[in-house]
């Protein structure tokens, strides 16, 4: 920040290449050498009032501005609805208040923008400009403070010193690291977060429920080509007890209904029929970097994530068609009970969700 | 300082100058600074658009802060807004409601917020393109090239971290791709999503997580960053443009007191004012709408900000490939598209004044900026970046446009696939030749003047187009431009004879300069000036006298009469042919 100061000497000329002089006032830059265009407001008095009066005007409208917001703010239901055109609906007191307080400021920019144009002056001028590289006796200089307090240091002489204050200081962070550990306070009963990651609350014998009433599922209420979003029975129960998603996150499935000669495979090992008359039921979290799948083509069984793109036939054992997801979406084995309704045989085969690091660890 | 005219309240300033000044030496500061130089361009204004619409996301942000609540715990809705009554939901989403229904002035807060951080980012990145196509990033300012694109970085973060705390559906949408993304990154991924998340998504700790990044790290970071930003544009004077008068050792423009201050200061309220009437007008997020996050709904059709858009295509356009190495999964599929490809392109932003530096052997300071078309492959690599960039983007919403245009998503993508390599490099070239032809253009007009329309016979027979000087401003842009060599070949021994231990990569940098700018259009030489500069004064000698004889007959300058044989022209063959132009 070493700009020189403009002591200008009172009465100091500068030449301009047009042959005239101007003088100088201490603390002026000399004008730069450019055509100086004369405005309205500097050569016609009355154009110059004209400015005046337009700025001041914005400054004071500024102020009445303020004081409509204050009117709106107090008058203003907090329910009622205005429509602007091409805008759309909004609420009339939002509108009211953006509307005066924002045009309380602009007004003062506009004030200001329109006195520095019309009125401040208009003369560009020219500063110096140094290289940013100090000189030869800066750079010196400091090199020669260094070599002294390198030296009083004792920094050189003991390298004892250096060496483990070097290394106390790589590892002094470590303390903090460390402390990061319980971002994650790991319950008792998971060992790694894989192993959580592949479990669902899913376990033989539970319902499946409608995702809204939480109602259970009769298999012939499902119609051929429907499709019913649902979530494991006792779900209100566990988002109660550990109060979150989570189960949520990784036990939505979908139920879907074909025609049992549609299907082609499904993803039990040995051919082993995992749904129910034609009933077969996924998760719902895609494969991919898991959204919830919600559009489903029942002419061509294709599931389809609107995240990406990513297509299942869900005739085929739920493999990807389509899109960048790599692995299909995990199968849930189902089975009718004594009443009627839809049961899980087991939890996923596969694990749910997208993939990660030891998904395909045993 | 001159004493006309002080009044009572300049005499109390002044008092209160001293006061300071005794303690910490300002006036010295203020003898320096008060009158610094600031040259004048609308596209200066880009960082003060970031500068100003940061400090109104910073105001609005404090105000949402004394109403918003990072919490997960689940309440039953109950206020005005009829549709979500008796719903479960999170107290974030309670409270954010809570600022846009029953808080007066809340939902124009809650807008100003979002409107805010939209230009901060839009500003930011068209001004990064002002500093990238200028050339401004040169020595010395390289350092503050990383400055902000680091401040670029942060802002996207800032983005997305609010994005994420009001907890509705779209909300609750980007953070399960997040952690997708996360649980992709090799070795430590699984691990670490369970210490973002504290455990598995959604957990209950990520909104208040997110919150203290986006209210205290985030900002405090950016703050400090736009600090040392300013202070390197102080230190360093700004840039400017090539005109009369103006070089690389000084600096012209309007002093910061006045002018400056009023225009910046100014400038400031213009934005605020700007942003505050479009949060009063038009309605952005509107969270109710969207309904409470829950991890097993999600809305079709939903985009994510234009920010991470492209990101999102970069999601889809990859082909689906994971190996499975040693048993290890590794998803190439999301870590290439989300974490390899924006860390390269970031990477390759971020050092690329040192690979332009080093690529034309350019170790000179600049402060007069390069118009873009004098730096042919600088702006020819920008615009293919911006293709690159548009390209992914139009991927992130390839169902939209694929509905609209009843293509199919199949087509899209590997049509997008391919474009996403063919348009860059055409871009590329199309960029550069483009700049070329306007050297070209350029340079006659340096040498011959400006076309005037004005066609003249010569004795001789031949017509001529009279061609007028350039006027002093034009002509100094035109001659700003720098004369671009690419690096020479290396020696291959010294003059002792000795093999040059650098030769062979020194011939591979030289190999890669040439590629890239050895195409350029040569500056005219000072013989081929002058000899242009009289050609210029010998067409006026022709034409002078019909000048002089059209001024003398007040001839309409429709062209028409001009056609009539000269009366008094000293050639008499002179003749004009109708330009159908005046000489203004
Ligand atoms: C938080 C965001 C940012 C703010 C508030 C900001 C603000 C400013 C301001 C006010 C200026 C002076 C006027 C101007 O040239 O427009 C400036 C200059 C500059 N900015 Fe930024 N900027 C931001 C981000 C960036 C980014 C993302 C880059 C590039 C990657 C960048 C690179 C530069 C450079 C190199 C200069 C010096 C330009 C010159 O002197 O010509 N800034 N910035
Ligand atoms: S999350 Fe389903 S395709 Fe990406």
């Amino acid at each position: 920040m070493s700009d020189e100061i403009t002591g200008n000497e009172p009465g100091q000329e500068v030449a301009r290449s047009d042959g005239s002089t101007k003088e100088l006032r201490p603390g002026e830059w000399p004008p730069a050498d450019v055509e100086h265009h004369l405005r309205r407001t500097d050569t016609d008095p009355k154009a110059q009032a004209r400015a005046v009066r337009q700025v001041a005007t914005m400054f004071m409208l500024s102020a009445i501005m303020v004081v409509l917001f204050i009117v709106a703010f107090i008058a203003i239901p907090r329910d009622a609805v205005v429509s602007i055109p091409f805008i759309g609906p909004i609420s009339a007191l939002n509108s009211a208040m953006g509307l005066t307080f924002g045009l309380a400021i602009f007004l003062i920019g506009a004030g200001a923008v329109h006195w520095a144009k019309k009125l401040m002056s208009n003369v560009e001028v020219v500063q110096e400009r140094h290289p940013m590289k100090s000189t030869e006796d800066e750079t010196e200089l400091a090199a020669d403070i260094y070599e002294v307090g390198k030296e009083q240091s004792t920094w050189a002489k003991f390298p004892i010193i250096r060496r483990t204050m070097l290394a106390a200081m790589a590892l002094v962070p470590i303390p903090f690291i460390v402390s990061l550990r319980d971002l994650w306070i790991q319950p008792a009963d998971v060992e790694t977060p894989s192993l959580e990651l592949r479990r669902t609350i899913w376990e033989p014998g539970m319902r499946l429920v409608t995702d809204i009433t939480y109602q259970p599922i009769k298999a012939d209420e499902i119609p051929t080509g429907g499709l019913v979003n649902a979530v494991p029975e006792n779900l209100l129960e566990v988002q109660e007890d550990e109060e979150n998603l989570n189960a949520r996150a990784k036990a939505a499935v979908i139920v879907v209904r074909m025609l049992p000669e549609e299907i082609q495979s499904q993803q039990s090992p040995d051919g082993e029929d995992w749904g129910y008359n034609g009933i077969l039921c996924f998760s719902k979290i895609c494969t991919h970097v898991g959204c919830p799948i919600a559009l489903y083509q029942q002419r061509t069984h294709l599931l389809l994530c609107p995240c990406h793109q990513s297509t299942f036939d869900l005739s085929d054992s739920a493999e990807v068609v389509f899109g960048p997801a790599y692995r299909r979406m995990p199968q849930l084995p189902i089975e009718v009970d004594d009443e009627g309704y839809l049961v899980a045989v087991s939890d996923f085969p596969e694990p749910v969700g997208p993939s990660f690091w030891e998904i395909s660890r045993p | 300082m001159s004493t006309e005219q002080i009044s009572g309240f300049e005499k109390k300033g002044a008092s209160a100058a001293t006061y300071v000044d005794e303690r910490v030496h300002s006036n010295s500061w203020l003898s320096r600074n008060l009158n610094k130089v600031f040259p004048d361009h609308w596209s200066f204004m880009l960082g003060e658009i970031a500068l100003y619409s940061f400090v109104v996301v910073l105001l609005s942000g404090v105000y949402l802060t004394l109403f918003y609540k990072p919490s997960v715990v689940e309440v039953i809705y109950d206020g005005p807004y009829i549709p979500l009554k008796g719903v479960t939901i999170s107290e974030a989403y309670d409270s954010a409601l809570a600022i846009s229904f029953e808080v007066r002035g809340g939902l124009l807060m809650r807008q100003i917020h979002h409107w805010s951080a939209l230009f901060f980012v839009v500003a930011i990145a068209v001004h990064m393109f002002r500093v990238f196509f200028t050339g401004a990033f040169r020595k010395p300012r390289e350092l503050n090239w990383v400055v902000g694109m680091t401040l670029a970085l942060m802002a996207l973060a800032a983005g997305f971290t609010g994005y994420s705390l009001p907890d509705d559906l779209l909300s609750g949408t980007g953070l399960r791709i997040i952690e997708g993304i996360i649980l992709a990154i090799p070795v430590i991924g699984t691990w670490l999503s369970f210490f973002v998340f504290g455990g598995e998504f959604p957990g209950v700790d990520i909104i208040s997580r997110l919150y203290g990044i986006h209210i205290l790290l985030v900002p405090g970071i950016i703050v400090a960053l736009i600090t040392v930003h300013l202070m390197m544009v102080w230190t360093q004077k700004h840039t400017q443009f090539p005109g009369p008068g103006r070089t690389d050792k000084n600096v012209v423009g309007y002093p910061l007191m006045p002018v400056y201050m009023a225009k910046a200061g100014g400038f400031f309220f213009l934005i605020f004012g700007l942003i505050t009437i479009i949060a009063g007008i038009v309605q952005i997020n509107p969270i109710w709408i969207f309904g409470p996050y829950t991890p097993d709904q999600v809305s079709a059709g939903t985009q994510p900000d234009w920010y991470i858009g492209w990101l999102d295509g970069a999601l889809r356009l990859m082909p689906s490939v994971e190996w499975i190495i040693f048993g290890y999964t590794i998803s190439l599929n999301v870590f290439i598209p989300t974490v390899v490809l924006p860390g390269l392109l970031v990477t390759a932003a971020i050092i690329y004044p040192w690979l332009e530096a080093w690529a034309t052997g350019d170790k000179k300071e600049h402060h007069v900026l390069d118009r873009p078309r004098n730096a042919p492959t600088r702006t020819a690599l920008g615009v293919m970046a911006i293709t690159f960039y548009v390209v992914l983007w139009i991927g992130g919403g390839n169902d939209i446009i694929a509905v609209g245009f009843d293509l199919s998503i199949n087509f899209m993508i590997w049509f997008l696939r391919f474009a996403l390599i063919i348009l860059p490099a055409l871009a590329f070239i199309i960029t550069k030749r483009i700049c070329l032809s306007l050297q070209r253009r350029d340079r006659e007009k340096l040498l011959h003047g400006r076309e005037t329309g004005r066609i003249l016979r010569l004795p001789t027979g031949e017509f001529i187009e009279v061609h007028e000087p350039v006027n002093s401003e034009e002509k100094a842009l035109l001659e700003s431009k720098p004369d671009t060599k690419p690096l020479p070949e290396p020696p291959e021994t010294d003059s002792a004879g000795v093999r040059n231990p650098k030769y062979k990569s020194g011939r591979r940098a030289a190999g890669l300069s040439r590629f890239l700018y050895r195409d350029t259009i040569e500056k005219p030489t000072e013989a081929e000036m002058h000899h242009g500069e009289q050609a210029v004064e010998a067409e006026d000698e022709f034409e002078a006298p019909l000048l002089e004889r059209e001024e003398a007959m007040h001839i309409a300058h429709d062209g028409s009469v001009l056609a009539k044989p000269a009366v008094d022209a000293p050639e008499s063959a002179t003749d004009t042919e109708d330009g159908g132009s005046d000489q203004s």
